[in-house]
């Protein structure tokens, strides 16, 4: 009868109320795909070992990087660098100092150089897609315009652009330089989910109801905005330490030799490096694995977001 | 006669990581006599899709264990190796699909798609495969197939591109054609029209047709027979006459009361049938459609029933402890049965 | 068609126009200032005089700008200080294109011939082994810096091994004339074999460093876009067809499936453009690439200007051609 219908619904509905949300949201869908992925966990582990490193570096490395310990070993003469040998497992470069010490330091500033670039890339980006977004009209199409412009130069070559112009290469130049290109990049990617968003379905029908603008953004637009978001920032973070380490390679880097940067000291290496190849293989190696780990990192991510997986 | 195609319990179960194997279609069984119409009917997730898919063995291979016999004309399409099977695809049996925009391939011309076919079934040449792809056309009622023959499917309507789809698929004039919902991407108008062409074609050619919908509305001018499908299973077959007249089978009682009616008086609601295919217990626990059924009785959850032909006449098949009782014998029962409220 | 290409051809002037200003902005702030930068410190004050005037610097930055257009229509760059000084910006651009040309069309083609098969093999053979290795050798392709890619081949092969030559673009000694810029070309022209060998021998090493870099992106974006195609329904209508699974793959997979690529080749020239100024340093590859690497340390800009507007022409102006290509390949662009 259709009573026994009736009562199976009510037992369905308690015993729904009873156990919580046991539908899977997208997030717990994505943590849960990506606990699977090896490509993640791979990934996470270079990224956390990294930061670990570039943490706690300075205090665990045997010898200061800017002391030129092994000079008596070094002859720019004779062009002979101090070989591995007890206390120096990694040998000293063509300056004399501790190869492995110069390595250990040298993870912060990488991972720095890779942190702020994206994050100037990020700001940068989110306020030109802000500002195109929210007042729309010729405003958005002229900055989408110069956005466009900047996205078909190859980021390399804007980033060489505008290392060149500065007359004394540092750090902080490198920093700017490479994250330049990213800007046009994260705008286009911000701009673009917020007019998804704009137009989806969900948004609408919140509209529809009567909801508020505000809660609107924060709790419908904003939360599926941001896992592209943090993927693209990922894969930044390891073609920003990618690219900056190509500028040191070219002599646009940081002259300074006292804050060791992996990219830094890969490009100081290229003049000896025929007859010392292993002063470039040790940062070239450090660099490529950490910029595998991001990539992984960003890859599994991106895979584990795709709504297309959702079974 | 002897059947041109003949499912004998064909079993599709669908296994996938972490989740306990679903079985899609269970041991479903019937026959298509040649020439004949038959209908698969029932609301989405029945099985009568996977069903077709799994007699053409479109099914992908990988998280699909397909087990039981599918004779066609002789052989068991399901043991044949795939080669055999794309000889015979498109040249013995034939598909067409939901969607006519997407079932398309957007980069080729309209013209290309058809000689395919031919050129592949028939060993034509490209330029005679064109003349009968013209004349193909042209028989699907499409206006100016010279044109036509060179443009791109985005640039027909959605009548034109299902015309064309099954100017494809009988293009080899094949002893089956299965169509899968064909008209319900369209526009009503239009699918009356698919509709009448499809039985002018199916009678011309004597092509078998199985016609694949959940609209009792398609199925009621066009087929000889109607297969009911719920859960997998199927729950009715009768014909075309008799099933409409006095539908047994509690579930096609509802889906044809459900229908709505220009004659009904105002203010007569609509009945639907309670609940959804989500309420379902499994068969092997009783019948499947009891927790929607209004008839149910205990043995409905305790016994899973069997599909048996009626007492009275034995090409009308039922599995239903509790049948709906003859119109006219208990119409105002029937009646009052179906307008109680939920409590 | 023709509407969809005017409409192309016309935003190609507005990026060009947009650029140029970018250069011009770009010139204005180079340290010292721009006479100093494009006559070099030792500059004469008559010299600079002259190009005070020429770039009319006391002029409001629109004549500036005006004036700068008007050079760089005429093709005056002034003369390199530092690359090859006294021969002009342009020549030096002229004479080294051809080398850059066969180096990065040389990488496209090791990339798509690598990447589309392996691509498609990885996407039919899902979750396989095959397909997971892919996925690893390809993010390698990309996290590897191709400057040191090269160097490790450069150091095995060439330093190490000696089984190709370490530098250059032609053994000193051999006869070659002289055609095109293009020297492979040149040597089948004229039929000159060894010549035309030998700049082979010079290229393979760069090609598969330089090659790497598209091989990596094709190889995944094959990948994925054979993926996508394949659950289509229309592949699905072939399959009922019957079809050979030969036709149904290049006919109805393929031709949909490299869609993504073609417009992806656009993007590509922009890295093999900025990939092969570090390959052509590795292998001192006497290209523009190597020259622009040349005139950030001879601090030589006329030179560098030359370059840096002509790689970013270029790409704009190769990526208007893949779009123009996509919409000849793709019927439904054209109907916009």
């Amino acid at each position: 009868m259709v009573t026994t219908f009736s009562r199976a619904r009510k037992q369905r509905i308690d015993a729904l109320v009873n156990s919580g949300d046991e539908g899977s949201s997208l997030l717990q869908d994505a943590w849960a795909r990506l606990k699977g992925s090896p490509l993640f966990w791979f990934g996470a582990v270079i990224v956390g070992l990294f930061v670990v490193l570039a943490i706690i570096g300075p205090w665990i490395a045997p010898h200061d990087p800017g002391a030129q310990l092994l000079i008596d070993q070094t002859s720019r003469a004779r062009n002979s660098i101090a070989p591995a040998q007890d206390g120096f497992p990694l040998g000293g470069d063509t300056q004399g100092r501790d190869l492995l010490s110069r390595m250990i330091v040298g993870a912060r500033q990488t991972l720095l150089v890779g942190i702020f670039a994206t994050l100037i890339g990020l700001v940068g980006g989110l306020i030109l897609g802000i500002l195109a977004g929210a007042f729309g009209g010729w405003i958005d199409t002229l900055v989408m315009r110069i956005v466009d412009v900047m996205l078909s130069i190859p980021s390399l070559l804007l980033a060489i652009s505008i290392g060149v112009l500065f007359t004394n290469p540092n750090l902080t130049s490198v920093i700017i330089a490479v994250s330049i290109p990213q800007i046009p990049v994260f705008a286009r990617l911000l701009r673009g989910q917020m007019l998804a968003q704009r137009e989806s379905d969900h948004v609408l029908a919140a509209r529809a109801l009567g909801v508020k603008r505000g809660p609107i953004v924060f709790r419908h637009m904003v939360p599926n905005s941001i896992s592209p978001v943090i993927v693209q920032a990922t894969l930044v973070v390891a073609t920003s330490i990618l690219d900056a380490a190509a500028l040191s390679f070219l002599g646009l880097g940081s002259q300074d030799v006292s804050q060791p940067e992996w990219g830094q000291m890969l490009g100081e290496a290229q003049g000896s490096i025929d007859s010392h190849p292993q002063l470039a293989f040790w940062p070239a190696g450090a660099i490529i694995v950490v910029v595998l780990g991001f990539t992984l990192l960003g890859e599994a991510l991106r895979e584990a977001i795709d709504p297309k997986n959702r079974r | 006669m002897t059947a041109l195609l003949q499912v004998e319990d064909l079993t599709v179960q669908f296994n996938r990581k972490g989740v306990a194997p679903f079985t899609a279609v269970d041991k479903v069984s019937f026959e298509v006599a040649p020439g004949q119409t038959v209908g698969l009917v029932g609301e989405s997730g029945c099985g009568k899709s996977v069903t077709s898919l799994a007699i053409m063995r479109l099914l992908p291979k990988r998280g699909t264990t397909i087990t039981g016999r599918v004779d066609f004309e002789g052989t068991d399409l399901l043991s044949l190796p795939l080669e055999g099977m794309r000889d015979r695809r498109g040249r013995d049996l034939a598909m067409i699909f939901q969607d006519p925009l997407s079932s398309l391939n957007p980069v080729v011309p309209i013209g290309i798609q058809v000689t395919e076919v031919l050129e592949r079934h028939r060993g034509m040449k490209r330029s005679a495969a064109m003349v009968e792809a013209r004349e193909l056309l042209e028989s699907v009622g499409i206006p100016d197939p010279s044109r036509r023959l060179k443009e791109y499917p985005h640039q027909l309507s959605g009548g034109m591109r299902q015309r064309a789809l099954i100017a494809m698929a009988l293009a080899c004039r094949p002893r089956l054609m299965i169509a899968d919902e064909p008209t319900t991407a369209l526009d009503v108008t239009i699918q009356a029209q698919i509709l009448a062409l499809l039985k002018t074609l199916v009678v011309e050619h004597g092509t078998a047709l199985i016609m694949i919908t959940h609209d009792l509305g398609v199925v009621a001018g066009l087929v000889d027979q109607v297969n009911v499908l719920y859960g997998g299973r199927v729950v009715e077959r009768a014909d075309r006459h008799v099933l409409f007249a006095s539908p047994r089978h509690p579930y096609t009682h509802g889906l044809l009361a459900s229908i709505p009616r220009l004659d009904a008086g105002p203010g007569e609601r609509l009945t639907p049938i309670l609940g959804s295919v989500s309420d379902n217990i499994p068969w092997t626990g009783g019948c499947a459609f009891a927790p929607r059924c209004s008839r149910e009785i205990d043995t409905c959850r305790q016994v899973s029933p069997v599909l048996e032909p009626l007492s009275s006449r034995t090409d009308h098949l039922l599995r239903c402890h509790n049948p709906v009782v003859p119109v006219g014998a208990g119409a105002a029962t029937v009646a009052a049965t179906l307008e109680e409220e939920p409590s | 068609m023709l509407r969809y290409t005017v409409r192309r051809l016309l935003q190609l002037v507005l990026v060009l126009f947009v650029l140029s200003l970018l250069l011009f902005i770009w010139l204005r702030s180079l340290p010292g200032g721009p006479v100093t930068a494009l006559l070099g410190e030792r500059a004469t004050p008559e010299k600079r005089e002259e190009l005070n005037a020429v770039l009319g610097l006391d002029q409001p930055i629109i004549v500036q700008y005006f004036k700068f257009l008007g050079r760089v229509v005429q093709g005056n760059f002034g003369q390199s200080t530092g690359v090859s000084p006294g021969t002009s910006a342009v020549d030096v651009f002229i004479t080294r294109f051809g080398a850059t040309v066969e180096l990065t069309v040389g990488a496209m083609i090791f990339g798509l011939a690598l990447g589309v098969p392996l691509g498609y093999m990885a996407a039919k053979r899902r979750g396989g082994v095959l397909d997971n290795g892919y996925i690893v050798l390809s993010l390698i392709g990309i996290a590897v810096p191709v400057f040191f890619l090269a160097f490790l081949l450069k150091y095995v092969f060439a330093v190490k091994w000696g089984l190709l030559p370490p530098s250059g673009r032609q053994t000193p000694g051999i006869e070659a004339t002289r055609v095109t810029g293009l020297f492979i070309v040149d040597g089948l022209i004229t039929r000159e074999w060894d010549a035309s060998w030998d700049s082979v021998r010079h290229l393979i090493l760069p090609w598969i460093a330089l090659g790497t870099i598209p091989f990596a992106v094709i190889f995944r974006i094959t990948r994925a876009s054979v993926l996508e195609v394949q659950g289509e329904d229309f592949v699905r209508t072939a399959e009922a067809k019957g079809l050979t699974s030969r036709t149904i793959r290049n006919r109805h997979v393929l031709r949909n499936a490299m869609l993504p690529v073609i417009t992806v080749t656009g993007l590509l020239t922009g890295l093999l453009l900025t990939g092969a100024v570090l390959t052509e340093k590795v292998f001192g590859y006497p290209g523009i690439g190597e020259a622009l690497y040349l005139g950030f340390t001879k601090k030589d800009y006329p030179v560098i200007q030359v370059i840096i507007l002509a790689a970013a022409a270029a790409f704009v102006i190769i990526n208007t051609l893949v779009d123009l290509t996509y919409a000849l390949v793709d019927p439904r662009i054209r109907a916009r």
